[in-house]
């Protein structure tokens, strides 16, 4: 009810909690970026303002380190992120073949994200897969020895996972 | 109740092994079978994996690989009665070559014991080391240290005992212990599966590091890009914590220690060890200038020892064993062992525990096997992003640090990525320079602009080979891009901007026909 009434100051409030709950920790600024990211998929400009208060800092010099890191990003992803390895042990075993393929398949360049809001498609340099290259990531899930066909059977099979999820926690909220 | 191993590892779970022990449980309760699943590490046997174990009278039975869709056929032949007819069945594991002829110091654990359990890990000689170190004075500790000759495995193979030496020398009423699990090397993973399938050793090294120079602190820093560890990592350090490993009295000793997971977020620059103390500290991953020494002014200005994670986890067999047990193994000023990592395009890919010494050759044709795809083998990266692009020549280099630096060379963290004869290696060139254009932390023009110069030069060069006048222009083209590496070398802080230009120069040098044909 209170998020439908009032998203700003709610979406405030949160970012608030996750800085209180992390600045006492010296160097605090990455956790909480992480934080931040890991509930609302991605660092907003609304939320820099927050964490500089609370660390301290200007907004600029939080905004200088979100953009340093690759991992964190400064716009909504799509339901699943899909990170292709393409660093070298998987170049030795097609990784370029795949790219091309899933940026094909999708539709989508890397650091895009289709179209419906279901897949967003990154680059990654090394996920410690490399005996089984080449390596791919789904959220979490990290997958080995993967071709066109079996890309495209896990991205199918995950965003089907994707919606369901989606679907369950919104039957949720309203039950 | 019998014990089935079945690892949980990011390899062998990106292969099905997560799968395998949900279908093998549900045929268990189904069946009430006198079975209990073990989640080991992995062996590092990754072209076996999914690699189950069964405990048998004759020590543990490896089948492998049990995919999912093999559980119902393996279950079926009763393996924990004693039956060894399925057609995966390898025999006794540790008799399969690959592992046999290695030397397992750091690794002895990996893949044997239940990551998770600490009473696994003290039946495994687990905290051996630590209370060897705890019946020391720290000096003797560092002593012991610095006579096992080991150095760095992070990259740089500087003394370990030395470094630990100066912080136990510089007075200062706060020190850390900060362990470098950044592992952004290409072609690596030693890092990975030891915090995966043997945290406790990490958590024991720390302990001991912290013991030796006076620390009570420690920090991992953990790249994103391994979420699987980061859990298992999470899981440990509560568990040590709860047995009294960790905290206001170690191990009821009157030693304190406290350990902190902290997460990159996905810039290589940050296993720099400055960059990274940065980042710590909540800033861009911008590489410091040294001096000072972060073991005189590290992590928050303090005094630092910052070791990688299988720098640490040799520690505590080191203080266990004597440093003179390790130092037994290796050659020259190359003592002990180091985890090589087979990766790329190889039939057997795993981790490969060794004494310094062998050759590569060793390593690609008797451990790998040659190439999974059959093709002839063409180049080598050794040493990861950084490290050069070795030919056949060059393959009898002894396994040492200061054989291959003889060379252009480096062992770094221990990567071996292998590429058949389908490799292009001005594609290879072309994106050591992209891959350090979108890594430097910018700090340096040299890195930072030469590196995109790189990019453009090679792809002029790639233009170049299609026109008439091509051999005039390509030569003109490589003088140019030869130049760029100079500036590289001489002008770049680190070792990003410093060492690109290493296996560039390798491809230039030893293939230089790559760089005239046609695409
Ligand atoms: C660009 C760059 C990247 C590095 N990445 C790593 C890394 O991922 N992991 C690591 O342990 N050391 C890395 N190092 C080496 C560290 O700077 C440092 O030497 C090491 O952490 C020290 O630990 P050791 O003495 O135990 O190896 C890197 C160095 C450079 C220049
Ligand atoms: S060489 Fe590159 S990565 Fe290293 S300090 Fe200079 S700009 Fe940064
Ligand atoms: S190089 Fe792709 S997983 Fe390591």
């Amino acid at each position: 009810m209170s998020e439908a009434a009032n998203p700003q100051s709610d979406f405030t409030q949160s970012v608030k909690r996750i800085v209180q709950a992390h600045a006492a920790q010296p160097g605090a600024l990455l956790p909480i970026l992480h934080a931040v990211q890991e509930a609302f998929g991605y660092v907003s400009s609304e939320a820099l303002p927050i964490i500089a208060l609370g660390l301290n800092l200007s907004r600029a010099e939080v905004h200088g380190v979100v953009s340093f890191y690759h991992h964190f990003r400064s716009s909504p992803p799509g339901r699943l992120t899909v990170q292709i390895c393409r660093a070298e042990s998987c170049q030795a075993m097609g990784s370029r073949t795949l790219q091309a393929h899933a940026k094909r398949s999708l539709g989508v360049d890397f650091n895009e994200t289709t179209a419906n809001g279901a897949v967003t498609l990154l680059p990654v340099y090394c996920l410690g897969n490399c005996a089984c290259s080449p390596a791919i990531r789904v959220g979490d899930k990290v997958f080995g020895n993967v071709d066109a066909d079996s890309f495209d059977a896990i991205v199918a099979e995950l965003s089907a996972d994707a919606v369901e999820v989606r679907k369950m926690s919104r039957g949720d909220t309203h039950g | 109740m019998v014990k089935l191993y079945i690892p949980r590892d990011t390899t062998a779970c990106s292969l099905g092994a997560d799968k395998v022990a949900a279908a093998v449980q549900r045929l268990i309760n189904a069946q009430t079978l006198p079975l209990e699943i073990v989640r080991n590490g992995s062996r590092g046997l990754y072209w076996l994996e999914p690699l189950l174990e069964i405990e048998s009278a004759k020590g543990r039975i490896a089948f492998g690989p049990i995919t999912v869709d093999k559980v119902d056929d393996f279950m079926a032949t009763r393996c924990w009665q004693g039956n060894t007819e399925h057609p995966a069945c390898l025999g006794a594991v540790e008799e399969i070559p690959f592992l046999k002829n290695q030397q397992r110091l750091t690794f002895a654990r990996v893949g044997v014991v239940d990551p998770l359990s600490i009473d696994d890990y003290i039946a495994h000689e687990g905290f051996k080391g630590l209370h060897a170190a705890l019946a020391m004075p720290a000096q003797d500790i560092v002593r012991c240290v610095t006579e096992s000759g080991l150095r760095g495995r992070g990259g740089a193979a500087f003394p370990t005992g030395i470094k630990w030496q100066t912080v136990l020398d510089t007075a200062a009423d706060q020190k850390y212990i900060v362990c470098n699990a950044d592992e952004g090397d290409s072609g690596t993973y030693s890092d990975r599966m030891l915090m995966e399938s043997d945290p406790f050793c990490l958590i024991e090294g720390m302990l001991i590091a912290g013991l030796a120079v006076g620390a009570d602190t420690g920090y991992i820093y953990l790249r994103e890009e391994y979420p699987l560890a980061r859990q298992i990592l999470v899981e440990a350090i509560a568990l040590a914590r709860a047995r009294g490993y960790l905290g206001p009295s170690v191990a009821a000793s009157k030693h304190h220690f406290e350990l902190v997971l902290r997460l990159g977020a996905g810039a290589y620059i940050c296993g720099e060890e400055t960059s990274m103390l940065e980042s710590l500290e909540g800033r861009r991953g911008e590489v410091r200038p040294k001096p000072p020494l972060p073991a005189i002014a590290g992590l928050f200005g303090k005094p630092s020892v910052i070791n990688n994670v299988i720098s640490l986890a040799s520690v505590p067999t080191i203080l266990a064993n004597g440093p003179q047990s390790y130092a037994a193994y290796g050659m020259d000023r190359s003592r002990g062992t180091l985890p090589f990592q087979l990766a790329g395009n190889i039939k057997h890919a795993g981790l490969v525990e060794l004494a310094f010494g062998s050759t590569l050759r060793t390593l690609l044709e008797d451990f790998g096997g040659g190439t999974r795809t059959g093709k002839p083998m063409r180049a080598v990266q050794v040493g990861g992003p950084l490290g050069a692009y070795l030919p056949e020549s060059q393959w009898d280099t002894l396994l040492d640090y200061e054989a291959f630096l003889a060379i252009g060379a480096l062992l770094g963290h221990g990567g071996v990525v292998a590429f058949d004869a389908s490799v292009d290696m001005r594609e290879q060139a072309r994106f050591s320079m992209e891959f350090c254009a979108i890594e430097s932390c910018g700090k340096c023009t040299p890195c930072r602009i030469g590196s995109v110069r790189g990019v453009e030069v090679i792809d002029q060069i790639r233009n170049a080979a299609e026109t008439p006048e091509m051999n005039a222009k390509i030569a003109q083209s490589i003088e140019l891009l030869e130049e760029l590496c100079d500036t590289m070398v001489d002008g770049s802080l680190c070792a990003m901007g410093g060492m690109t230009p290493f296996p560039v120069r390798s491809a230039l040098k030893h293939f230089a026909a790559d760089f005239k044909t046609s695409t």
